[in-house]
């Protein structure tokens, strides 16, 4: 096998050992897994899954956390767009000030913006509804898109805006059937990127919500209360967030697969 | 410097081509001379980039050969092909200076700095780069960039086909013609056999000596400007070439002559035509004039080219344009057509009638 | 590149200003307000100015969590940073297993926080996790729970493990991105493949590797959960970062005051360094 892919397999292999010791707790009962150390579970259970997938609390928190994610990806990436392709085309007054003011709001820990969002998004209504949390996640996820795509677009030569428009395209027709396909994997990048941390995010999605959009993050720390610690329920748990993002993932592989071919046949 | 020789080459991306659609390159063979300056022409799609890329050994091809100077080299890569080619978008080494991107294939080959700065200095002299030498590569404009492209081909001096895939796609209107004929005066100058892709006419018919015309993965004539010009094998190349391009009229042919909307119309193959398939009469915008009797035709648009002008007409419901020279008379609204017989041709099916396909 | 001057391009921008402002601006509003006031309960504020930020910068547990966690960024930048890229560079880019790999890859991002902290807690336990179990069996003393070496090793993989395939990631998009023109130009030049990287793909990943840089940064510089559930900030306090550190005393009190000063000195920390890292990287771009 080529030196590369030695190394590769070696990366993953790495990355796989936790994985598949997540999946190992997930089978096995907390006092198994508490109890000594075994690489596969002596007593398998399906206890902790068939918990989550009975428990409508559970199976909900599912439901509204793929929500507000959606909805922050979708939201994030779309107005992240134009003005990436404002940063990345144009000089204006302040724009350097401005990207750079983007990324900062990145800068604060989650904490500093609970007590503040909260007020805000009792305020005008929101509160305890996935649009709270999409909303709020997009204080970050936006300065990310748009970081993102500006570096992909950045990369595209101006000379292609150009020729379109000699070649009689009108900018809107231009941007979605010559340029976004250009930059396809940065919007993979970004629209993952996106999705994923919305996705891990728990403070202000625990926060924000109370009772009718709690998200999966809030129900994991169910785990921790009541019989102390559930390890099996809570790997169980950790599997199964693993799968919404997978899927995403596997769907956005053909636009960050793609190249950019050069020119036209 | 090499003679170029196609034999049977066909290309499909898909890994089991079933049929013919599947392949991008139909069947083609052609015999490039070495030192020629040479044109593919044709639309987007037509397979022209395609043959560039088998040429270059950036594709292998999937049947046929490739033979530079009687060696196969279809297998080969572009390295030992000893090529170099000139992309649509100007490709240079960014973090570079101009000197660095020069030399960079002279170093990968081992060829010493003494050396290297002889040719360097000169390939850097005929393309008027020489002041630019000691900047930064990413710093100059789009034709800067695409000249320091051709510079890394020709400072090569063991090349054998310098290939231009659209070079001038990105340069500023009113720097192509100059660049073009930049490129015309190098090729005089070193002699060195290039290859130039374009969808273009004006392009490839300035350029090249020998034009080679594609349409969806065949070749449709290749021949001298001027061979394409008053003998086009196929509608196609006479659409193609020429602005305006070629009038293509229905016709028959009834007891040895071209008929046109009940008209006889004299024809220069009409030997070589019989009824098969479909029948049409091309004849060029230049060749047609105003005559007394003839063909009737309603003027519909006269546009002004310059030193002469369009004329559009129609005639039994097909459009005829005829040029009209600075100075002529523009008909009345109803007038008649006389096309000149000696450019006048008959194609069947789009082929010209008598052409051995 | 030659960016054209139009302001019109404010249009385009607009939606993205008004969204961040709108979520950034008044919480921002809230915490400035808290740091400069002093609360004794009862809802009632008095002014006191710069009192807090003297507190917080002649803190003597404040400099060392600020030690700690500028030894931590720095060992997980040098280490994911140059990681990721090699992975990247690794990586398949046509045929069937590109799939299996960004799958398999992404993965550890997509695990909830407190569940990477806890699985790792349990894993490096000396004896019934995976990797405590191993390291001891090749003869190293290891108990991260007692020792803040071990401490200091787990944290720093549990964030490699976790983190470095966000580098990752970047690069392989950014390298994907870069025209089959310029490889093609290479070959056709002869050139090597270390010629390849360092002139065609390290150029072009400057971007990529910016925001990688950027991101890991002032991620690492906030990181709180992972490491509140697997160490808690021990053996004692060796992990005590800094947003642990800042939490402990945000919850210790009733007055927010310190707190929030904290918070806007961590904040103004993060943003120098990071413009520092973005004035350097980008320099090139002010042409």
């Amino acid at each position: 096998m080529r030196k590369r892919y030695v190394v590769l397999t070696l990366y993953i292999i790495f990355l796989m050992l936790p994985i598949y010791w997540l999946l190992n707790m997930s089978f096995k009962t907390t006092n198994e897994i508490l109890g000594g150390f075994s690489a596969y579970p002596r007593d398998f259970t399906l206890d902790s899954y068939r918990t989550i997938f009975t428990d409508p609390t559970w199976y909900n928190a599912y439901i509204n956390s793929i929500t507000y994610v959606a909805i922050n990806t979708v939201i994030s990436v779309v107005i992240a767009l134009p003005a990436a392709y404002a940063f990345s085309r144009y000089r204006f007054l302040g724009d350097k000030h401005l990207f750079f003011w983007l990324l900062s709001n990145r800068m604060a820990p989650a904490a500093v913006f609970v007590l503040p969002f909260v007020n805000l998004y009792s305020a005008v209504g929101l509160f305890d509804t996935p649009w709270a949390v999409a909303l709020a996640h997009t204080l970050f996820n936006i300065p990310l898109a748009v970081w993102i795509l500006e570096g992909f677009m950045s990369g595209v030569p101006k000379e292609l805006d150009e020729t379109a428009y000699v070649d009689g395209y009108s900018f809107p027709a231009f941007f979605l059937k010559i340029f976004l396909p250009t930059i396809s994997a940065g919007i993979g990048v970004a629209a993952f990127f996106c999705f994923m941390f919305s996705w891990v995010e728990m403070l202000l999605a625990k926060n924000l919500t109370s009772v009718s959009a709690k998200p999966i993050v809030a129900a994991m720390t169910k785990t921790a209360s009541t019989s102390g610690y559930e390890l099996g329920l809570l790997a169980a748990a950790g599997v199964l967030t693993l799968i919404p993002g997978a899927i995403v993932i596997y769907f956005v592989r053909n636009y960050i697969a793609k190249g950019f071919a050069l020119g036209r046949v | 410097m090499a003679e170029i020789r196609i034999e049977n080459l066909r290309h499909s991306y898909s890994a089991n081509p079933q049929s013919d659609e599947d392949f991008a390159l139909k069947r083609l063979s052609i015999t490039w001379q070495d030192g020629g300056a040479y044109a593919l022409l044709g639309p987007s799609g037509c397979g022209k980039t395609t043959l560039l890329n088998l040429i270059s050994g950036l594709l292998t091809p999937t049947e046929g050969k490739i033979l530079f100077d009687g060696k196969d080299v279809s297998n080969a890569s572009p390295e030992e092909r000893n090529i170099a080619q000139v992309f649509q978008f100007p490709v240079i080494y960014d973090t570079m200076t101009v000197y660095d991107n020069l030399a960079f294939p002279l170093r990968n080959r081992g060829v010493p700095e003494g050396e290297i700065k002889i040719r360097v200095a000169e390939i850097a002299d005929m393309l008027e780069l020489t002041k630019t030498l000691h900047k930064r590569a990413s710093g100059l404009t789009a034709d800067g960039k695409q000249k320091i492209s051709l510079g890394r081909g020709l400072v090569r001096p063991d090349v054998n086909v310098i290939m231009f895939d659209e070079p001038l796609t990105v340069i500023d209107p009113h720097l192509k013609w100059q660049l073009r004929s930049k490129l015309k005066e190098l090729h005089l100058r070193t002699k060195r056999t290039m290859i130039y892709v374009t969808h273009d006419q004006t392009e490839a018919l300035t350029f090249a000596d020998q034009v080679v015309v594609m349409n969806l993965g065949e070749v449709v004539q290749a021949g001298t400007p001027i061979e394409l010009f008053e003998r086009p094998q196929h509608t196609f190349v006479g659409h193609f070439i020429g602005s305006p391009g070629m009038n293509v009229l229905p016709c028959e042919v009834r007891g040895g002559k071209a008929v046109f909307a009940g008209m006889p119309v004299d024809v220069a193959n009409i030997q070589s035509a019989g009824n098969r398939g479909r029948m049409e009469i091309g004849v060029r915008p230049e060749f047609v004039s105003i005559a007394r009797a003839g063909i009737s035709a309603d003027v519909v648009r006269v546009a002004d080219a310059g030193r002469y002008r369009i004329v559009e007409t129609r005639s039994h419901g097909h459009t005829i344009k005829l040029l009209l020279k600075e100075g002529e008379e523009v008909p009345q609204s109803t007038t008649f057509l006389a096309f000149d017989p000696s450019h006048t041709q008959i194609y069947e099916d789009g082929w010209i009638a008598g052409a051995h396909r | 590149m030659n960016k054209t001057l139009n302001n019109k391009a404010w249009w385009l921008v607009l939606p993205v200003f008004l969204m961040v402002a709108f979520n950034a601006l008044l919480p921002l509003m809230t915490v400035v307000n808290y740091s400069i006031q002093e609360t004794f309960g009862n809802n009632e504020f008095f002014w006191s100015g710069t009192t807090w930020f003297e507190q917080i910068l002649h803190d003597g547990e404040f400099h060392a969590s600020l030690k700690r966690q500028l030894i931590f960024t720095g060992l997980i930048l040098l280490i994911e940073v140059p990681l990721g890229l090699v992975i990247a560079l690794c990586m398949p880019r046509n045929g069937p297993w590109v799939s299996v790999c960004l799958v398999l890859v992404a993965l550890p991002l997509l695990v909830p926080w407190n569940v990477v902290g806890s699985m790792w807690n349990i894993m490096a336990l000396p004896d019934i996790g995976l990797l405590g179990k191993g390291i001891n069996a090749l003869g190293i003393t290891f108990n991260y729970t007692r020792q803040p070496i071990s401490a200091w090793f787990t944290v720093v993989l549990m964030d490699v493990w976790h983190w470095t395939s966000l580098v990752v990631l970047l690069c392989y998009a950014g390298l994907v991105a870069i025209p089959d023109a310029y490889y093609q130009a290479a070959k056709v030049d002869g050139a090597r493949p270390w010629a390849v990287f360092r002139y065609i793909q390290l150029p072009r990943l400057k971007h990529v590797l910016t925001i990688a840089i950027l991101l890991r940064f002032m991620d690492s510089f906030m990181i709180y959960t992972e490491v509140i559930v697997l160490t808690g900030g021990g053996p004692g306090s060796t992990t005590k970062f800094l947003s642990i550190d800042l939490v402990q005393k945000a919850l210790g009190g009733f007055d927010l005051g310190p707190a929030a000063a904290f918070s806007i000195v961590y904040f103004l920390i993060i943003l120098f360094l990071s413009w520092l890292f973005y004035t350097l990287m980008m320099r090139e771009e002010a042409k």
